[in-house]
């Protein structure tokens, strides 16, 4: 199966997702995340969905995952590049991905986790 | 473009049915906001037919009604039904992995919603977005 790749940048994981995001994808991106953080110590995931041109309740259900997990294993995650008419639809569908934070992009979306504590040093 | 019918078995066929409404919905010309809410109703749709309908098929076909064009998509399976409706289009309601926003979340999105479904008789679900 295809996966998604994970990058490391420094204290950081970057998931950059640029293909169209089938369910299976979805469910090996959280293991993988989960065992990634774990082996780098990463204290920052972020994950790009610029190139996403739906997110629908399985793919939010994916991301309020990942940022739970992610908190559980001391790091903090940051969803960058929401789409304006993907976040209309995302509050439309109800969807209010609490406990989420947003950038506008990938280089915010670091600068965000820096200045958030531990993460940069 | 007319009308495609698209199977419904495995994750694959979810991204594809997605492709397929998001061609047909250009095509239609509606707004990049609509698409989205059309694409993303037949996405929860399509993993409904899968997840729950144990697989089916997609009908994607465009429409103009000489005012305004628009697009329909209906989800049909065989599987076993649902025998509340209402309580399956109640948020935060699921009896599988999800949110519980597949149903009610895809009407929201669409304009018109028409669900036929009995126990044991499958369920057919039709969706309407019209370009503005």
């Amino acid at each position: 199966m295809e996966r998604l790749p994970i990058l490391k940048i420094g204290p950081m994981l970057l998931v950059s997702i640029q293909v169209d995001l089938r369910d299976d994808m979805v469910i090996a991106l959280q293991e993988d995340l989960a065992d990634r953080i774990v082996d780098t110590g990463a204290r920052g995931v972020v994950i790009d969905i610029t190139a996403l041109d739906i997110v629908d309740s399985f793919t939010g259900r994916m991301l309020a995952t990942i940022a739970a997990l992610s908190r559980v294993l001391d790091a903090e995650t940051v969803v960058v590049g929401m789409r304006p008419a993907v976040a209309i639809t995302l509050v439309e569908l109800g969807l209010s991905l609490d406990g989420i934070k947003t950038a506008l992009d990938v280089e915010r979306g670091m600068r965000l986790l820096s200045s958030a504590g531990g993460v940069g040093r | 473009m007319t009308a495609q019918e698209l199977p419904i078995t495995g994750d694959a066929d979810v991204v594809r049915v997605r492709q397929a409404v998001r061609a047909a919905a250009v095509e239609a010309k509606l707004s990049l906001v609509d698409q989205t809410k059309l694409v993303t109703a037949a996405s929860e749709l399509a993993r409904n037919t899968l997840t729950y309908g144990g697989g089916g098929g997609a009908l994607v076909e465009q429409l103009d009604n000489g005012l305004r064009k628009g697009v329909r998509a209906v989800f049909h399976d065989k599987g076993p039904g649902i025998a509340d409706v209402a309580q399956a289009l109640t948020d935060g309601f699921t009896s599988g992995s999800g949110m519980g926003l597949g149903l009610g979340g895809a009407r929201r999105l669409v304009d018109e919603f028409v669900i036929e479904t009995a126990p044991g008789d499958g369920t057919t679900v039709t969706v309407v977005k019209w370009a503005r």
